[in-house]
């Protein structure tokens, strides 16, 4: 049982990174990026492509990813993103999912549409178990790994937005753009340098997850789901929300597919449709913020 | 004085235009002139009345759904297990089809009520991915993922065999399409559909002049939810089959973009965009059948990036190049 919950936090813990940055372009941005786990994607796969192809070790795999897909995310919040800001919701609904469409069917032509997998160190494949009977806990190393990743990752954003120059001009900058600009941020470069770092952290989500997700050329349309359940749930306005959210998501996922494998991923999405109709703004708001 | 003009307003907006006929008289003579293409009319003409179905909740509503397909999924396998089962009669099933979605969008309705955007794109997205699950791991009563097979429909009115060519179901699609659309434009028309746009164009506005927003949310939802299922069960009845890809992402994805492209908020966009799209589809998959999705994305970011107007007219891109 509590390898079950543990499984589930790794999970979650993963969620979480894939979300996050996720979190940060729609919750402190206000754009609604169904692309993002093409930005996840592509971490993975530059993971991919450089261990096999290039013989790059994993853990050197993993900062490049980040940097590859907050790269792309730079580019194209320059070329593509900064116009939608202002358009409706919907407008960036449809151009999100115009760009997954195009990510997926592109990472299909040049890699194939089989799956990809990871091979990771020698030193991250153990298991270590601790207990007996039903109180049994069994850590793979990996998602003990994930789990000191994402939490470091935790503590350095959370020091980053709220105690850091560069957080509250970001925080300035989305509670009020005109002011913001008028007191001298330079809000694009803010907006910029948000998008390149939320992408970034899919990225790394992506390297991170492909190998506990699996990653084929269909992944950003099938975890964009669970990455939009975090966030939804979570509320946008703090990164305790999505954190919470992605553990509750993770350990319910986990143990509702082992408890009741007939169920399947039903649970998670019933979870869900209760929680956003008890609070519409997601569980953890905070009081005042901007909806 | 003032209420008989609006009167007269909405009187004028549901008269015939001259080019209306003649479209409607196209539409059902293409299936007879070119008789090749009558299952795509047939698809048009079940993907129009699905965007139209759309249209009354995001166009005229302003609610934002990324779960249509949850309607339009139940329609169908309810007319195709209504058909397996119990009788092979079209009309009926149909009608079993949009009374199971309208039950259905009667008891989601309350799920579009509260919240923003974000919130209403994930409760509905969710409840299509439940209604997925669901037909996936009732594997006894839908057949799983192999889909819903052996669903042979009786002849129409008792009459009309649905034959090979897909020519009577083509004119049977239209005419549910027909119908439907006529229902819909009184409907949207009428005092009921003006405080929908009402509600749509400021929704504190409307509820403090006095209309119930909840409840003409619910209603609106519901209507939109039988269309929609009578647009699904036309599909499971036309093509003899149903599957879980009546649920799935894509379709709700595809619906949107449909309406977008053809315009929402005016109820001939629907039908012009499925027409649009339907070649389109047609064309790009002859050419490239595995990636035509690659065209399709494209033509989304293009389409947003300039703006669905100046897309029509494209003379004016240059024109006035921030104006819009």
């Amino acid at each position: 049982m509590l390898t079950i919950l543990f499984d589930g936090i790794a999970y979650g813990m993963l969620l979480f990174i894939l979300a996050l940055g996720l979190a940060v372009t729609m919750g402190l941005m206000n754009f609604i990026n169904l692309a993002h786990g093409a930005f996840a994607m592509a971490g993975g796969y530059i993971t991919v492509l450089l261990m096999q192809r290039a013989g790059v070790p994993f853990l050197l795999c993993l900062p490049l990813a980040f940097l590859g897909a907050a790269l792309i995310g730079a580019v194209l919040e320059r070329t593509l993103y900064r116009p939608l800001y202002r358009k409706p919701h919907l407008d960036q609904v449809l151009f999100s999912i115009g760009l997954t469409f195009m990510a997926v069917a592109s990472v299909d032509y040049f890699m194939g549409s089989t799956q990809q997998f990871i091979q990771l160190p020698q030193w991250l494949r153990g298991r270590t178990e601790i207990g007996s009977g039903a109180w049994t806990l069994g850590m793979g190393h990996y998602r003990l790994f994930i789990v000191a990743v994402c939490a470091v990752l935790t503590l350095v954003l959370q020091y980053i937005l709220s105690r850091t120059r560069f957080g509250s001009r970001l925080r300035a900058s989305v509670d009020d753009q005109r002011v913001a600009a008028g007191l001298g941020i330079n809000v694009n470069i803010v907006f910029l340098s948000t998008f390149a770092f939320g992408s970034g952290l899919a990225g790394l989500g992506g390297a991170l997850g492909a190998e506990v997700l699996g990653l084929d050329p269909s992944f950003p349309l099938k975890f964009m789901i669970y990455f939009l359940i975090v966030v939804a749930v979570g509320g946008t306005s703090s990164i305790t929300g999505p954190l919470l959210a992605a553990l509750l998501l993770g350990i319910a996922d986990v143990a509702g597919k082992y408890y009741i494998p007939k169920m399947g991923a039903f649970i998670v999405y019933l979870l869900m449709i209760v929680i956003l109709i008890w609070r519409p703004q997601g569980l953890f708001v905070r009081q005042g913020g901007k909806a | 004085m003032n209420a008989d003009r609006a009167h007269a307003s909405l009187r004028s907006a549901t008269r015939w235009r001259l080019w209306e006929p003649l479209l409607w008289v196209v539409a059902f003579a293409s299936p007879l002139v070119l008789s090749q293409y009558a299952a795509i009319v047939n698809e048009i003409a079940i993907t129009a009345l699905f965007a139209l179905s759309l249209d009354l909740v995001l166009g005229f509503t302003g609610i934002v759904s990324l779960g249509h397909a949850a309607f339009f999924g139940f329609g169908a396998y309810a007319a195709a297990l209504f058909a397996k089962h119990f009788m092979p009669d079209p009309l009926v099933g149909l009608a079993v089809g949009i009374a199971a979605a309208t039950v259905l969008g009667a008891a989601a309705s309350f799920t579009v009520q509260r919240g923003s955007d974000l919130t209403r794109l994930m409760v509905t997205l969710g409840a299509a991915l439940i209604l997925l699950e669901l037909a996936n791991k009732l594997d006894w009563l839908t057949g799983g993922a192999d889909g819903l097979q052996g669903v042979v429909m009786g002849p129409l009115l008792g009459k009309f065999e649905f034959d090979l060519a897909g020519r009577t179901a083509a004119w049977y699609s239209l005419t549910v399409l027909l119908i439907f659309f006529f229902i819909s434009r009184r409907l949207m028309h009428s005092p009921f559909g003006a405080t929908l746009k009402a509600i749509r164009d400021n929704r504190l506005r409307a509820m403090s002049i006095g209309i119930p927003v909840g409840s003409r949310i619910t209603v609106a939802y519901t209507i939109a939810a039988a269309l929609a299922g009578a647009a699904g069960a036309l599909l499971a009845q036309t093509t003899g089959f149903a599957s879980l890809d009546v649920f799935e992402f894509h379709r709700s994805a595809d619906v949107m973009l449909i309406l977008v492209v053809g315009g929402t908020g005016w109820l001939y966009g629907g039908v012009l965009g499925a027409i649009v799209f339907k070649l389109m589809q047609d064309f790009l998959s002859a050419i490239t059948p595995q990636y035509w999705t690659f065209w399709l994305g494209l033509f989304l970011v293009v389409l947003v990036l300039v703006g669905r107007d100046r897309l029509l007219k494209p003379w004016t891109i240059f024109r006035r190049g921030r104006a819009a």
